[in-house]
């Protein structure tokens, strides 16, 4: 039987395509070791609670509940959606917090995972996949919660629901892509993170979330610049059976995103040795 | 296969660290970006580094251990960490072949809150282990811990010696080529420990083993070869360990004063000799299985009777190895502010060689009522061509053969 042989030196990281496979075939040899992770991150959350996942469905829907409550009071006047106030709120919170949750995945996981890479070499990324199956279980919680609105508000089941699952996909894959660009000096320099939940809490104003693009002025100019803003009008478009206005500039934002996720990948592979050196033993 | 091949190749290996955390953030940074352009550059020191591990080449085969010892921050971690891939090296090259196993940390990856049962597969898994494999294996796993009555509660209930035991088993099921070993078994109980080097001692012979150890009893026991670390730097490398072991006790020879631990004043130690002897760095050099006479001077201040005296042999670990409880000591009415010395004779003694400290004690009888101890009275160094690691090495010889 040949031995498998690891050679560990400098510049070992000159070739990108090499890399890459590197990457892939890690991935895939990980498959259990990410499933398992997950497994034990999601039963950990709920086993120490009595009400378990019933807390996954509280959360959405209490925030859903507060812009709700801010609109049938009209404490804020917002443009008319097209359609029912809570099915756009709560599906652009939903939608908002995939973004975000996934942006932040790869950082939180690695970070979590502080004591055992500096320990034990296993492939780190089972980290990342583990983070999508954990967000993948948190939201598809929450899209159960979605269809079931659906139908309470009457907007109904339009065959584009059948393309909701891509968006949100590519949602996922959006978010873990930049996050793959921080992580590695968010594990450096605490500050990043700080900057980056500063940040979001500002885009999410310029993001149509909660209300709809104004008809003109500057907030009209800076929500449709805004690349977050096809992600979740297309989603929530596909959602609920509109057509999707802005399903150009997603493809765009789609399509380069994936040399940019291999770049990701690669970048995060280089550089777990150079924090695993600057963490405690 | 060949037998005799070579797993694991390390060549000119260096790595450099630094000492400022900020400073080292920004380093890091940097090296980033340099390591994605693929940096061969020669790395030299920049301001506030230095040099962690420095030009250690060595070559392990199958069935070879080699010791990695060394006072704490040597370097010994940091180059298992570069064997082991976590870091990557500044210099050197390291060649490893086959599946390698680590013991650094037992029980990696359990949560608290899940069961014993649940965290053999979180720790499997990150072991490297297909669900397959833990599947079958776990029953095995329970029992080599032996810790079934509890496998279904909660982890964070457990000791931290089951946690540890948990640990291992899972981690012993583990088929390494190489296995890297960083002072894991020296918790748990002595049963657990026992077990450690049973799975050990047949590993071994299809494994070439790393051991970072503090333990020179383990160390000896199951190295074949080490390397004395200091600075980074291989101080002893070589086939010879208890030679390396013995330069690594030389390190800690700093202070061989003597040292009083106990006393209620009524007497104190005032000299303490051998017969004959030269003494050189306060030491004695005691050819081995030679017969020499000790003998102390005390000064009485309040007893009124003699004490009696006791002396025991401690050697390098300060582990006790010998007692000198000379018979009929004939305990007679003393004066107070008079000195009063004694002379024991201590016949061939088969000590091995080494150095060990002798201390004295002063009590009312045989283990009773101890008036004065005294650490280190006498330091004697005991010369034989023989590097050994047992404290004895007894006069033998062989007499008979018998041919069949």
């Amino acid at each position: 039987m040949q031995l498998e042989t690891k050679i560990y030196q400098k510049g070992n990281n000159s070739n990108i395509v090499k890399l890459i496979k590197e990457s892939f075939s890690d991935m895939v040899s990980s498959r259990f070791l990410a499933k398992q992770l997950a497994i034990r991150d999601i039963k950990a959350q709920y086993r120490q609670s009595y009400l378990g996942i019933i807390w996954a469905f509280i959360t959405p829907l209490t925030t859903a509940f507060v812009w709700i409550i801010l609109n049938k009071t009209g404490t804020i006047t917002l443009t008319d959606t097209g359609i029912p106030y809570p099915i756009y709120a709560f599906s652009g919170t939903l939608l908002w917090s995939i973004i975000t949750e996934s942006i932040n995945s790869p950082m939180s996981n690695t970070k979590g995972a502080g004591g055992i890479l500096s320990k034990i070499n296993f492939p780190k990324e089972a980290l990342l996949v583990s983070g999508v199956y954990k967000l993948l279980f948190n939201s598809a919680i929450k899209i159960v919660l979605l269809f079931v609105f659906l139908g309470i508000y009457g907007v109904g089941y339009h065959n584009s629901l059948l393309l909701f699952p891509l968006a949100f996909l590519g949602a996922i894959f959006f978010g873990t892509t930049i996050g793959l660009f921080i992580t590695p000096i968010g594990m450096l320099y605490n500050d990043i993170a700080k900057i980056i939940s500063m940040s979001l809490g500002f885009l999410m104003y310029v993001t149509p979330v909660v209300y709809a693009i104004p008809k003109e002025g500057l907030m009209k100019t800076l929500m449709e610049a805004n690349p977050l803003t096809p992600i979740i009008l297309t989603a929530r478009d596909f959602a609920v059976g509109q057509s999707p206005e802005y399903l150009i500039y997603y493809l765009w934002i789609m399509l380069a995103c994936i040399p940019l996720f291999f770049v990701g990948l690669v970048f995060y592979r280089i550089s777990i040795p150079i924090i695993v050196e600057r963490m405690s033993a | 296969m060949e037998d005799n091949e070579v797993l694991v190749k390390v060549e000119h290996l260096s790595k450099k660290f630094c000492k400022d955390l900020k400073t080292s953030l920004w380093y890091g940074v940097k090296d980033l970006y340099a390591n994605v352009r693929g940096n061969k550059n020669e790395r030299t020191l920049r301001p506030e580094e230095f040099w962690a591990v420095k030009d250690i080449n060595f070559e392990l085969r199958r069935g070879e251990c080699l010791g990695l010892i060394g006072h704490n921050g040597a370097g010994k971690s940091t180059l298992l960490k570069i064997l082991n891939g976590l870091i990557n090296p500044d210099e050197g090259k390291v060649t490893i072949k086959g599946r390698v196993g680590a013991l650094i940390e037992l029980g990696a990856g359990f949560n608290p809150i899940l069961s014993g049962r649940e965290n053999i597969y979180n720790n499997g898994a990150i072991l490297g282990f297909t669900k397959k494999e833990i599947d079958a294996k776990v029953e095995a796993i329970i029992d080599f811990a032996e810790i079934r009555e509890f496998i279904d509660m909660p982890v964070k209930n457990y000791s931290s010696g089951m946690k540890v035991r948990l640990g291992f088993a899972v981690a012993a099921q583990m088929e390494p080529d190489v296995l890297i070993i960083d002072e894991v078994l020296a918790v748990g109980d002595l049963g657990f420990v026992l077990k450690c080097f049973k799975t050990i001692d047949t590993i071994l012979p299809n494994t070439a083993i790393v051991f970072v150890s503090h333990s020179m009893p383990m160390v000896s026991r199951i190295c074949s070869q080490i390397i004395l670390m200091e600075n980074g730097l291989a101080n002893f490398q070589g086939e010879n360990v208890s030679r390396g072991i013995d330069l690594y006790y030389h390190k800690f020879m700093t202070n061989e004063d003597s040292q009083v631990v106990f006393t209620d004043n009524s007497m104190e130690l005032k000299k303490a000799w051998i017969e004959d002897v030269n003494k050189i760095n306060n030491l004695y050099s005691i050819p081995w299985g030679n017969t020499v006479n000790l003998n102390f001077t005390i000064k009485n201040n309040n007893l009124s009777k003699t004490p009696y005296i006791s002396l025991a042999i401690y050697d390098k670990e300060q582990r006790a190895i010998a007692e000198v409880l000379a018979d009929e000591q004939d305990l007679k009415i003393i004066k107070n502010k008079k000195e009063v010395t004694f002379s024991f004779q201590l016949n061939n003694i088969y000590l091995s060689k080494g150095i060990y400290n002798i201390t004295f004690t002063a009590s009312e009888d045989s283990g009773v009522n101890v008036y004065y101890k005294i650490h280190k009275a006498i330091t004697i160094q005991i010369e034989h061509d023989k590097q050994i690691w047992t404290p004895f090495l007894m006069d033998s010889k062989l007499i008979n053969v018998k041919y069949y």
